[in-house]
């Protein structure tokens, strides 16, 4: 039921909710020494908002409001805890799951809604988010990631002396994905380049209806060491590991180290997609025993034992229950694409036969005089 | 004033690179073996040491890789100009020129665009095992998001990969990799023709042979031979396979009534059937006769040793000349 229990783990919050840094992770251990109490908040604030819009999306998609929905319930801790160890000029290249990161790089949520809607393809802003677009065939946004980390370093962005100017790129991945050969060739480029890339794979352990054991015979945390990645496994259900040892190395990426593999180890509690049935291959004996593991419980544990009151935690759910209501709103009130979207951006430039079927399809629709 | 050079068509497309990483320093080259080798076929030969490690590089041999990191440097503002060794190897790349390279754009909304061109020789005739000689241009023209393009002269060669590689949009540059060696004028400091114009390399007035790339020289052979039997042969080299200049091609068959396309390609599914397809639509009633394809037989590229029956040359050109004189 856990994933062999005997290969080193980076945690620090228990399940208890007590932090413990041990001697042979101070590395890591310093970066929880910067977090205040403010940060504790926001992490766990984040995690409530992702595990609130989860639900909200899921119950949109069963109201025909969405055509589908990806649920990342139990990965809110290895999600909110990397995106939060992702720099201000780093940039995300994420796989479809990832409404965490999404969350923490301040992404209009409604843009991805929209996507699962099917309004558009995505269409966010991902030069000026930092935040790409999800990729849907897995692995391939891996390999982007690498070639952009690449041009950073042609770029002369890395280790400049000025931490403001430098930057660094994380690519996340599933454990499905990784059996994928571009997550190979992408370990491969970016070690041969040296590229300033953190990969970070969130292991929920089902690829649909697959287990892990179905797509490796090492830990994936090992996965990169022949190509010459190294790797770190996490309790990715810790938010704290997920954000000092992503932050770590984002810091060292960014100061020339190359590459390096994340593998948070976590539980996807739902459904692959709303259009999944767990029950008909995993037991729910499993299930249970890692929502006794949930992240969000874990850090609540955590803040109500330094102090934080009931108040904060009724703050929460006030403000889950507000955000609900504006993306209810603003999911009834998307309207659908113009027509003209499906031949836009194509190509950048002219191309006759784009416009001759746009031309054809708006004289065709016309042709019905408006009665249709 | 015109600059006119005699070179073959790989060092008109070396020259053509050369121009483009002298005016862009964003533009790149890698693939496999293209440093200092210069690549197999010694296209890229010089630039490495021209340009240095950061602008021409040799890559991993992984051609997913290659498109998949092409993009990310794209995404990042650089112009890659990547090689795929010979046309068989492209297909572990398809799937990151299909489902992403062609669809980024669209899928971003226009906030990304894709300025990467994949260059590829093609096609047969120069003895290869297999997979050094196939002809898969009608994979990517079927694929919304790419251009598809192909020079078949010296002059085409320089001038097609610099604008290939100005275009914002991504290009497949298939180079005729038996014509490497064929001289011709290339005028440097000509206007050149629009990247996907089509081009009437010989006037005539009985029938219209339309064709492109490796099959441009044998179109032409065919067209002498017909003069001298008396046939009229009007000769375009489409240049483009996507978007094809349809314009061009019909305005010839209005002239003539008949059409011949002619490609190396397995002919079902082809960029010949599109273009008689089309044809049919668009000039219909100027037609004398059914268009003909002549193109590669529909089995796997075949053993070297029978590829000459494989190709088609002037003379099974000129066989279905008649067939369409006929009429």
């Amino acid at each position: 039921m856990t994933i062999d229990a005997e290969s080193p783990l980076v945690q620090f919050l228990s399940p208890d909710g007590e932090v413990r840094v041990p001697a042979n992770l101070a590395q890591y251990g310093e970066y929880l020494r910067e977090l205040t109490e403010q940060d504790y908040l926001k992490f766990y604030r984040d995690m409530a908002r992702c595990r609130r819009f989860d639900n909200e999306a899921n119950a949109l998609q069963r109201q025909g409001q969405l055509g589908l929905w990806i649920p990342a319930i139990g990965q809110e801790a290895a999600q909110i805890g990397s995106g939060y160890g992702v720099g201000a000029n780093d940039h995300i290249f994420p796989s479809y799951r990832e409404h965490g990161v999404a969350i923490t790089h301040d992404i209009d949520l409604i843009s991805i809604l929209k996507m699962l809607r099917g309004v558009n393809h995505g269409g966010w802003n991902p030069d000026e988010t930092r935040f790409h677009l999800y990729a849907i065939v897995l692995g391939t946004q891996v390999l982007h990631a690498t070639g952009y980390a690449m041009g950073v370093k042609f770029d002369g962005k890395v280790a400049t002396g000025n931490k403001a100017d430098d930057l660094a790129v994380i690519s996340y991945f599933g454990d499905g994905a990784t059996a994928e050969g571009d997550v190979s060739e992408a370990f491969l480029f970016a070690a041969i380049n040296q590229s300033p890339i953190v990969f970070f794979c969130q292991n929920n352990q089902w690829a649909i209806s697959s287990r892990t054991d179905a797509q490796t015979k090492v830990p994936l945390y090992q996965r990169g060491e022949g190509f010459g990645v190294p790797g770190t496994r996490i309790d990715g259900n810790d938010v704290l590991a997920a954000y000092a040892v992503t932050k770590k190395h984002m810091d060292d990426a960014r100061e020339g180290a190359g590459p390096h593999l994340i593998e948070a180890l976590t539980y996807r509690i739902g459904a692959h997609t709303t259009s999944d049935d767990p029950t008909k291959y995993r037991d729910e004996a499993e299930v249970e025993y890692w929502k006794a593991r949930d992240p969000l419980d874990r850090l609540e544990k955590f803040l109500r034992r330094n102090g934080i009151g009931q108040d904060f935690f009724d703050d929460v759910a006030h403000a889950g229950e507000e955000m609900s209501r504006e993306i209810r709103e603003a999911t009834f009130a998307l309207q659908n694409p113009p027509v003209e979207n499906m031949f836009k951006h194509v190509y950048s430039q002219q191309h006759p036969l784009i416009d001759e079927q746009m031309a054809w399809l708006e004289n065709y629709e016309a042709s019905f005089g408006g009665d249709e | 004033m015109n600059n006119i050079v005699e070179m073959p068509i790989a060092k008109a497309i070396n020259a053509g690179l050369r121009e483009a990483l002298k005016n862009d320093p964003k533009t790149l080259i890698f693939g496999e073996d293209v440093a200092e080798l210069g690549g197999v076929f010694r296209v890229t030969e010089g630039l490495h040491k021209e340009f240095g490690q950061q602008r021409v590089f040799n890559s991993p041999i992984a051609e997913s890789g290659i498109v998949g990191t092409a993009i990310g440097l794209a995404m990042r503002g650089y112009r890659p100009v990547v090689e795929i060794q010979f046309d068989g190897f492209i297909f572990p790349a398809f799937d990151q020129i299909t489902t992403q390279l062609a669809k980024l754009q669209n899928r971003s909304e226009g906030f990304l665009t894709m300025p990467v061109v994949i260059r590829v020789p093609y096609g047969g005739g120069i003895g290869a095992v297999e997979h050094h000689s196939e002809s898969p241009e009608a994979y990517f023209a079927h694929t919304p998001g790419l251009r598809v393009v192909s020079p078949s002269n010296s002059n085409d060669a320089y001038w097609m990969i610099q604008q290939a590689i100005e275009s914002t949009d991504p290009v497949l540059f298939f180079e005729p990799k038996r014509r490497y060696w064929q001289k011709g004028p290339v005028n440097l400091d000509g206007a050149p023709a629009h990247l996907h114009a089509a081009a009437v390399l010989r006037a005539g007035t009985h029938v219209t042979i339309a064709t492109y790339g490796p099959m441009v020289p044998v179109a032409l052979q065919a067209a002498e031979i017909a003069a001298a039997e008396g046939n009229s042969i009007e000769v375009i080299d489409i240049r483009s396979m996507s978007p094809i200049d349809f314009a061009t091609i019909v305005e010839s068959v209005k002239k003539t009534g008949r059409l011949v396309v002619a490609a190396e390609a397995s002919t079902f599914v082809s960029v010949s059937s599109e273009i008689a397809a089309r044809v049919a639509e668009l000039a219909f009633y100027h037609l004398e006769a059914p268009v003909i394809r002549v193109g590669g037989f529909d089995v796997p590229y075949p053993a070297a040793k029978l590829e000459e029956l494989f190709l088609p040359d002037a003379d099974r050109i000129l066989e279905a000349v008649d067939r369409v004189l006929a009429y």
